[in-house]
């Protein structure tokens, strides 16, 4: 197996302190490599978004160690972490959560004004490989929601980041499109080697992934049998 | 830019609707700024195209009032002319009078009196000059506008002193609003002094002046004034003595420093909600990497299009409008100066209010651009 592009290990989130204290993220250990979609399914509650926002470098873990490509998280200034939110880190938000204001296709070209990027993608090859070219200049507010999440994916992978962070992405679809664009996920993280981890409720997307964990009480299981 | 512009075409409406704010602003600040100037041209031209550099007054005269209450004796110009830096001085009487000419035009006229070979002697642009005739007047440019031609003859309703018209000066010379006349001193303390035909004239109503009008640059005033047994101020301060000059301009000002308060409180209030509304993206942005400073520059180069092509637009419309104004009777007057000025400031405190604004994008948490629980 080849070295893991993200690497958790025994991280623990705490909010508030004393008796009021809430344990978010309970000692969590978790790996993925370039190429793999991890699944982290739960009830509310349980800690799943808190996982991404760790991992994500959003928020920093109470205890513990997150790596993300060899380099820790721990310890770096505000800039840094923005910095590598912007080139190592794609986000991929629950309703895609694009910008009213841009065509599809500067959806694509906004990430790429945040700063220099490292290979960036071709915002229009990218646009044709989530099958929206033939939409590149609506905006937001005329696209369905499966063609919205495609171009948040599309978005996310612009820069071309080693981990894909992924909130709920059907939550908002019918069966036909969540199959539809967690396929796309699968197909996007193995062709280009990002290390995909996806919260999410929808049990029916879960054949899509390599490994699958239930998150209880901010508790990661170990990968449930497939 | 990439987003500014984009963000400005998709809610163009709203911007539209903030610009139009901005633009009767500016327009207002055109209108206004003319109307100051046109009301100091109509307050003080008369002084502003005088050569002298100060007057000196009675001894502790009302600043507000001087020209209309000082009254001197004339021998304060022979100690002012002495005094270090004190190129010359002259004797300068003024007086407010009404009148009337032979063809039944009233005109109101602020009477300049002066010594013909002092320094202080018009020059005229159209008809003669001052030639030592008792009874001659060289009226402003703008007598003309109300009717009054080289050739007519004036009678000052106070005394019933006629007075022929045998010149006009180039440029308007207003003096509280009334149109200046310029005439020999002697004549004009026969007026002052109230003197009718035939009265017998005491000595005294010829040495009487209003003030010492001095030309030089580097004039000890206090060392003068204590010389002379003045009070003396420099042209500047003096036009504080014409009558309703202060009172006017004064409000004037008052009402642009209000319309600044209020463009950068409209414009820091658009932001604002423009802002609040932007949350949810702002926070999805942040989380993607955007650098805070990238998101405020953004904002702010939102905000200078908006009111520079508002004030463009309104400064546009302000001057189209000022030249309709300028042509009627009301002061007013547009100089490219104050107005520069105005929209600079107008634009600067727009930019202040926008950024006070803006500064909330510091504020949001990307965090919240995740959903579900956290």
């Amino acid at each position: 197996m080849t070295e893991p592009a993200l690497v958790l290990e025994e991280v623990s989130l705490v909010h508030g302190d004393g008796d009021e204290s809430i344990t978010a993220l309970d000692h969590v250990d978790l790996a993925v490599a370039p190429g793999e979609v991890v699944a982290i399914v739960g009830p509310s509650g349980a800690g799943k978004s808190s996982l991404l926002a760790v991992a994500g470098a959003l928020i920093a873990p109470t205890s513990g160690a997150v790596t993300l490509g060899g380099t820790a998280l721990a310890g770096l200034n505000r800039a840094r972490l923005t910095e590598l939110r912007r080139t190592r880190i794609g986000f991929v938000f629950q309703t895609s959560n694009l910008i009213p204001a841009l065509t599809a296709i500067d959806q694509l070209r906004l990430p790429l004004t945040f700063g220099k990027a490292e290979a960036p993608r071709d915002p229009q090859e990218l646009l044709e490989a989530v099958g929206m070219a033939h939409k590149a200049k609506r905006r937001p507010d005329q696209l369905s929601g499966g063609e919205r999440q495609r171009i948040g994916i599309a978005r996310a992978l612009v820069t071309r980041p080693s981990v894909l962070l992924v909130d709920e992405p059907t939550a908002a679809l019918d069966r036909q499109r969540s199959q539809d664009v967690v396929a796309l996920l699968a197909r996007e993280t193995r062709a280009h080697g990002v290390a995909t981890i996806m919260v999410t409720h929808d049990h029916d997307v879960l054949h899509h992934c390599d490994r699958v964990h239930e998150m209880i009480d901010g508790k990661l299981g170990v990968p449930a049998p497939r | 830019m990439f987003l500014a512009l984009r963000e400005i075409a998709f809610a163009r409406g709203r911007f539209a609707l903030m610009g139009s704010v901005v633009a009767l602003i500016a327009i207002l600040m055109v209108l206004l700024s003319g109307l100051s100037v046109g009301l100091v041209n109509d307050g003080v031209s008369g002084l502003q195209r005088m050569s002298a550099t100060s007057f000196a007054f009675q001894k502790d005269v009302s600043k507000d009032a001087a020209f209309s209450r000082s009254l001197i004796d004339r021998e304060a110009v022979d100690v002012w002319a002495r005094q270090d830096g004190v190129e010359e001085a002259a004797p300068f009487g003024n007086a407010l009078v009404n009148g009337k000419t032979d063809h039944d035009v009233a005109i109101d006229l602020a009477l300049f009196g002066i010594e013909l070979d002092s320094f202080l002697a018009p020059r005229v642009a159209e008809g003669a000059g001052l030639s030592g005739a008792p009874d001659e007047v060289v009226l402003s440019a703008t007598a003309a506008e109300e009717g009054v031609k080289v050739g007519d003859v004036i009678t000052v309703e106070q005394t019933g002193a006629q007075l022929r018209v045998v010149g006009v000066l180039a440029d308007q010379h207003t003096f509280g609003h009334v149109d200046v006349g310029y005439l020999p001193l002697r004549t004009w303390q026969e007026i002052r002094a109230g003197v009718r035909e035939g009265d017998q004239v005491p000595d005294r109503v010829y040495r009487e002046i209003t003030a010492v009008a001095v030309l030089g640059e580097d004039v000890d005033l206090a060392a003068g004034d204590k010389a002379a047994g003045t009070t003396s101020m420099t042209t500047k301060q003096s036009y504080g003595a014409s009558p309703g000059y202060t009172a006017e301009t004064s409000t004037l000002q008052l009402i642009q420093v209000f319309l600044y308060a209020i463009s950068a409180l409209v414009v820091g209030a658009f932001f604002t909600v423009l802002t609040i509304q932007r949350r949810p993206e702002i926070s999805v942005m942040r989380a993607m990497g955007a650098k805070t400073a990238y998101l405020v520059r953004d904002s702010i180069v939102q905000s200078l299009i908006l009111l520079a092509l508002a004030a463009a637009v309104g400064v546009g419309i302000g001057l189209a409008l000022g030249a309709v104004i300028g042509s009627t009777p009301m002061p007013f007057a547009l100089e490219a100066g104050p107005i520069a000025v105005a929209t600079a400031f107008l634009v600067a405190l727009g930019l202040v209010g926008a950024t006070v604004a803006v500064v909330r994008i510091v504020r949001v948490d990307p965090l919240t651009a995740l959903g579900g629980n956290r």
